[in-house]
């Protein structure tokens, strides 16, 4: 009986795609999300410049109809180099964030199934981790381990693990005492089984929450690592990379360190305009809140 | 407070709970930070001396570092020494890490405390004001505001702050810091630009929190009958909702604690502050060890101290969290 009542958000995905596009923070982070993912993708096939074949006496010109953002110190096209770095960007958050989830959740869900000491354990563990401070401990693994975009994604992709075990934990744990949980137990299934079947599904939505956060905050701690030289290296570019390069420079050329941070500052408040969103919409409960 | 009149069971067997977790967190901390910095490459001695020193010289000097000594002696040597204070001598700067620490925290510490300051005193009054005009204009305008803040990566807004106030307008130093010794003013004005670039980001998350837990507090049936009974609105609003609000704006409050520590880092480099962050960033490109190891614990305690901090002002505001202990 208590199937509907529990999981409101997996039942009828039409109705969920109205009410997601009735609510206007989803509606505006998502248009803005799926831009820049789009801006993403194009720039693989098309940018407005060539960035490899350098014309140096293009360098660091100012705003123009033919560079709308300018030109860089060796006279690249700030338009393309932030569409370019745009990859960067999001494949470092998102894989950081599958990171995350990959490892978080499945701890997450065995702390709840498990309780007692197991659940105990993990549960100080990331208390531990917690107090580490994440841009610190990011800046250790980059320094230690050399700088570089696949080290820069372990280090953010470790201490979103915690997060996603904290969350699916205390998701889980709410479920285990409902009743079709229960029905579940008694009628032998394993708790893998239970937890496959019963638990993820109704831990998605607000996992997917946290992911849209996660991937935010991803996308700062890249910029933050970029910036200090222990993200992407060149020739690979990033935002953050971007403005690494714009910070000698900007008493002469301000809009060197302008666009890459906008490119941050819009990508990161589509993220989290589509997360607040997205709750809004899963959690009717919370709307009323807000 | 009434709590601390007399002797509260309670409150005792919270703290003593809360305390020993935390000497737990510090000690399984330091044993992470041991472990990474053991299977770090490079050889502290060799760096020490440069590639062309001979074999007898570095084993002399890796005897005098006790880098020679087992490794769990080592760990042991390591943690009793920091309990007393010891935190070892950095290899670059050949002077006790403790001196360096405390050189670097008189920037370090002000500035964190400014920003933190600064982030409450706009954020907190902010969030009352939009939870009290929920969903009219002033409500959307400063919570639109507020959802920008959050998304400004606080180092570029530190390079947009500089490019205005010290490039253009010229009213504060581009970077560096004069020292407490020719008094407060030049000190406070070379923090004043980090301050904000730090303290506006969390300003904006904190903003979102407190108007979220008021709007939750004011829907209460208390909150209704306080002003039914005729209270003043504005009463209601500060006396009976603030304080109940506190819990979640606590806890925010203590995680930006950590988080503007550690967003020094960047904050420092930015500015050219001789801060904690600088100090750590540049031991760790240098290798220097012993000094990342201890402002790195350094930073961890006081995280979770701040947290155990938290955790009694929560018993405070909420004498039900006690009991629970």
């Amino acid at each position: 009986m208590s199937a509907e009542q529990t999981s409101p958000p997996v039942e009828g995905a039409g109705q969920f795609v109205r009410a997601a596009f009735s609510n206007a923070s989803f509606v505006t982070g998502f248009v803005i999300t799926a831009l820049i993912a789009l801006m993403a993708l194009v720039s693989f096939v098309w940018t407005p410049h060539d960035v490899i074949n350098l014309t140096v006496a293009n360098r660091m010109q100012p705003i123009s109809a033919q560079h709308w953002f300018g030109t860089d110190h060796f006279g690249r096209d700030i338009l393309s180099l932030i569409m370019i770095g745009a990859r960067n960007s999001i494949a470092v958050a998102f894989v950081a964030v599958g990171i995350g989830m990959g490892i978080g959740v499945p701890l997450g869900c065995w702390a709840a199934a498990r309780g007692g000491w197991i659940d105990e354990a993990l549960m100080r563990f990331n208390d531990v981790v917690f107090a580490f401070p994440a841009l610190l401990s990011a800046i250790m693994i980059t320094a230690i381990f050399g700088p570089g975009a696949v080290n820069a994604i372990v280090a953010i992709g470790i201490f979103n693990i915690p997060v996603f075990a904290r969350v699916a934990r205390a998701g889980a744990m709410a479920l285990w005492p409902r009743e079709y949980v229960l029905a579940a137990r008694a009628s032998g299934k394993s708790a893998t089984l239970i937890t496959i079947e019963h638990i993820l599904p109704n831990i998605a939505s607000i996992l997917l929450v946290q992911g849209t956060i996660q991937f935010a905050l991803g996308i700062l701690a890249e910029a933050g690592l970029s910036y200090l030289g222990l993200g992407a290296q060149p020739p690979m570019t990033s935002w953050g990379r971007m403005l690494f390069d714009a910070q000698t420079r900007m008493m002469v050329a301000p809009h060197l360190a302008i666009f890459p941070g906008l490119a941050i500052v819009v990508t990161v408040l589509g993220l989290n305009l589509l997360g607040d969103g997205l709750r809004d919409v899963l959690d009717p409960r919370l709307r009323r809140q807000r | 407070m009434p709590i601390w009149r007399g002797y509260d069971f309670h409150m005792t067997l919270f703290l003593s709970k809360r305390i020993a977790i935390g000497i737990l967190t510090l000690l399984v901390a330091s044993v992470i930070v041991f472990s990474i910095m053991e299977i770090l490459p490079g050889d502290p001695a060799r760096i020490m001396l440069g590639m062309n020193a001979t074999p007898e010289a570095l084993a002399a000097l890796r005897e005098q570092m006790g880098l020679n000594v087992p490794l769990l002696e080592r760990y042991v040597n390591w943690v009793t020494g920091m309990a007393v204070g010891d935190f070892g001598n950095s290899y670059t700067y050949r002077s006790p890490v403790i001196d360096l620490i405390a050189e670097r925290a008189v920037v370090s510490l002000p500035l964190a405390v400014i920003s933190l300051v600064l982030s409450t005193v706009i954020a907190i009054p902010v969030g009352i004001f939009a939870a009290a005009r929920r969903g009219r204009m002033g409500d959307t305008v400063s919570m639109g505001t507020a959802q920008v803040g959050v998304a400004i990566p606080n180092f570029w807004f530190a390079l947009l702050l500089i490019y205005v106030f010290a490039v253009w307008l010229r009213l504060v130093p581009a970077g560096g810091f004069p020292g407490w010794a020719g008094g407060i003013w030049p000190g406070v004005k070379a923090l004043i630009l980090p301050a904000i670039a730090l303290a506006l980001p969390q300003a904006a998350i904190l903003a979102r929190v407190t108007r979220s837990a008021m709007l939750e507090v004011l829907g209460e049936d208390y909150i209704r009958t306080a002003r039914a009974k005729g209270m003043p609105r504005r009463y209601v609003l500060w006396r009976h909702a603030l304080r109940n609000a506190m819990i979640p704006v606590l806890t925010i409050l203590g995680l930006q604690f950590a988080f503007l520590l550690a967003g020094t880092i960047i904050i420092e480099n930015v500015f050219y502050l001789p801060g904690l962050g600088r100090l750590v960033f540049q031991a760790i490109t240098q290798r220097d060890l012993i000094v990342v190891e201890g402002v790195v614990m350094l930073l961890v305690a006081s995280v979770v101290l701040v947290n155990i901090l938290v955790d009694i002002a929560y018993a405070m505001v909420d004498p039900r969290l006690r009991a629970r202990a």
